[in-house]
């Protein structure tokens, strides 16, 4: 299973980089091509505007990887912090801090993103924003439990008689023992803001045309899904070995790291 | 006890949620009224609009007018269809709980058998494949899987409608795209808490009574598995409830998730506004309801 995600991994990475020697442009519009099925010229085919499909599924991907890092590492700085406080003082700042975590999660799913995307506007800074405001709630509920659990142990305790600061506790005596829980927390959410990414392109609150995105790209090839199936099914495809190769490894580090974590 | 402590953060959440779908509406980058009507409009649809919508009065007493008008269940006016929103909701809102409940029915005919089916078989392949597949194929996002089945069963093979609600078929293709993710969750969480009961001591005695493996199964050990399955149901109906959005808009299907999109599409805020309310509200509901339906189906609970 490991070789199979590693895989599918390297294959995207080496993809993006023979895309890129080749200089394969997304954007050549092709009128002889358009919905063409795909043949030696166009691997993929081509999409409604006789654009290169494999093109733009390697443009799109760079963007997706982006965005699903970007969001990643903002969330988990701003979760992380604020779970750590909740979870350290406890008490008033514990409750209100986790009264507001609660508001947060009484959205399902990606209905908060879908309703700060629409107010916000469609852009990628936007679309970065939408899932950063309600990307953070998980990794605060995580580490929260943590430093909870943490904050008791001897190796803190003693460090606090011995006159350490909070920052030092925090960062020094706590975190450390956290890393691996969100390393493999952070492979998942990779796979999850991806999926939402997509899924806000593809509801037209993403990345906008023309750039290539994999939820833009699939909104136009439900379109033209009677007449092109071929664009459907192989943007799909893409997007499902993506997610699958990084869920997978996300099971790798898990194991590796030795993590329990529970089906929600 | 419990229930009380239930209570009050359920009112918290809600006034949170309500505050929360409030402000979203001020989120918009510069002048809300400009971007929803567009910058032909006139000064004076403008200014209408404004008061309409009170956005000219302080913050605080907007939201005070807002619950005010809540409480009276009036969501206000669709800007560009003027129709009220509450009409609208009451028109889509049934539709989306066909698809979900649907949906939720799919999940547990088919996740729950093929849990008990797989715990049943552990270790067997059949176990390795039905774990495999669920596991995997719970990732397949609507977006993709739904287009995938349209393609299959209406288009190549016929069989169902397309998209729209004109025939009781066309729910199918919606419902299953919907409830699919759902049965794989089901089929491993039944798999894991049955496989969890199923050494215990009470679960021999029932074999050595001499009770048929049926009634072992589902008269005695299912009843103790269902537990953890009750959580899981509750706080999926509001995935359901959020991935309806996607499903709807793919399959034309006119519920709240449609509402919603379309909403967006025209910048019409305050439809937009009703329908994130309503969806949440709906989940804090429903997880309100699967907290003490739990506790009332732990007899251990009950007891205490």
């Amino acid at each position: 299973m490991k070789w199979f995600s590693y895989s599918i991994l390297g294959f995207w990475v080496l993809a993006v980089i023979i895309g890129y020697l080749f200089r394969l442009d997304p954007n050549l519009i092709d009128l002889n091509m358009v919905l063409q099925g795909p043949s030696v010229q166009h691997w993929f085919g081509a999409d409604d505007l006789g654009r290169d499909i494999l093109a733009r599924v390697l443009s799109g991907v760079k963007m997706s990887v982006l965005v699903a890092l970007t969001v990643t590492v903002i969330t988990m700085v701003v979760g992380v912090s604020v779970g750590m406080l909740a979870g350290f003082y406890g008490g008033r700042v514990d409750s209100v801090l986790m009264q507001i975590t609660d508001i947060f999660l009484a959205f399902p799913g990606i209905l908060l993103a879908i309703a700060f995307a629409a107010v916000l506007g469609p852009g990628l800074g936007n679309l970065i924003l939408a899932l950063c405001l309600t990307g953070w709630v998980s990794y605060a509920r995580l580490t929260r439990g943590q430093t909870m659990s943490l904050r008791n142990r001897q190796h803190v305790q003693a460090a606090e008689s011995l006159g350490a600061g909070v920052p030092r506790l925090l960062f020094r005596h706590i975190l450390p023992l956290m890393t691996s829980i969100l390393v493999v927390e952070a492979a998942y959410s990779l796979a999850s803001v991806m999926i939402a990414e997509a899924s806000l392109s593809f509801l037209g609150l993403g990345i906008q045309a023309p750039n290539a995105s994999w939820g833009a790209m699939l909104r136009d090839a439900v379109r033209f899904m009677l007449v092109a199936p071929h664009y459907v099914l192989i943007v799909g495809l893409c997007l499902m070995s993506l997610i699958l190769a990084i869920n997978l490894g996300g099971d790798y580090l898990r194991d590796r790291l030795d993590v329990r974590r529970d089906i929600p | 006890m419990f229930l009380f402590h239930r209570l009050t953060s359920f009112f918290t959440v809600i006034f949170g949620v309500l505050l929360l779908t409030f402000l979203l509406i001020h989120l918009v980058p510069g002048d809300p009224v400009e971007v929803m009507l567009g910058e032909s409009a006139s000064s004076a649809d403008r200014d209408a609009l404004r008061i309409e919508l009170g956005l000219n009065q302080p913050l605080l007493q907007q939201f005070g007018t807002y619950l005010n008008k809540l409480a009276h269940a009036d969501f206000g006016h669709s800007i560009h269809t003027k129709a009220s929103i509450a009409e609208l909701i009451k028109t889509r809102y049934p539709a989306t709980l066909k698809l979900a409940l649907l949906a939720l029915m799919i999940g547990l005919v088919v996740g729950i058998p093929l849990g008990i089916y797989s715990a049943l078989k552990a270790g067997h392949w059949q176990d390795i494949l039905v774990t495999i597949v669920s596991v995997r194929l719970s990732a397949m996002p609507a977006f993709w899987l739904g287009p995938v089945l349209m393609l299959i069963f209406a288009v190549w093979l016929g069989w169902l409608p397309v998209s729209g609600m004109e025939s009781c078929a066309s729910i199918i293709l919606p419902a299953v795209t919907l409830g699919f993710g759902l049965s794989a969750i089901l089929t491993r969480m039944t798999r894991t808490s049955l496989l969890e009961v199923l050494n215990d001591d009470y679960i021999r005695t029932a074999r050595a009574k001499g009770l048929s493996e049926r009634v072992v199964i589902l008269r005695h050990a299912m009843r103790a598995a269902l537990l953890p399955i009750i959580t899981i149901v509750g706080l999926q109906m509001g995935s359901l409830l959020a991935g309806a959005v996607i499903t709807e808009t793919i399959f034309s299907w006119d519920g709240i998730g449609r509402l919603l999109v379309e909403s967006i599409e025209k910048r019409d805020y305050p439809v937009t506004q009703a329908c994130v309310l309503i969806v949440a509200l709906s989940y804090v509901v429903v997880n309100l309801f699967t907290d003490v339906l739990y506790k009332l189906a732990d007899p251990r609970v009950r007891v205490a």
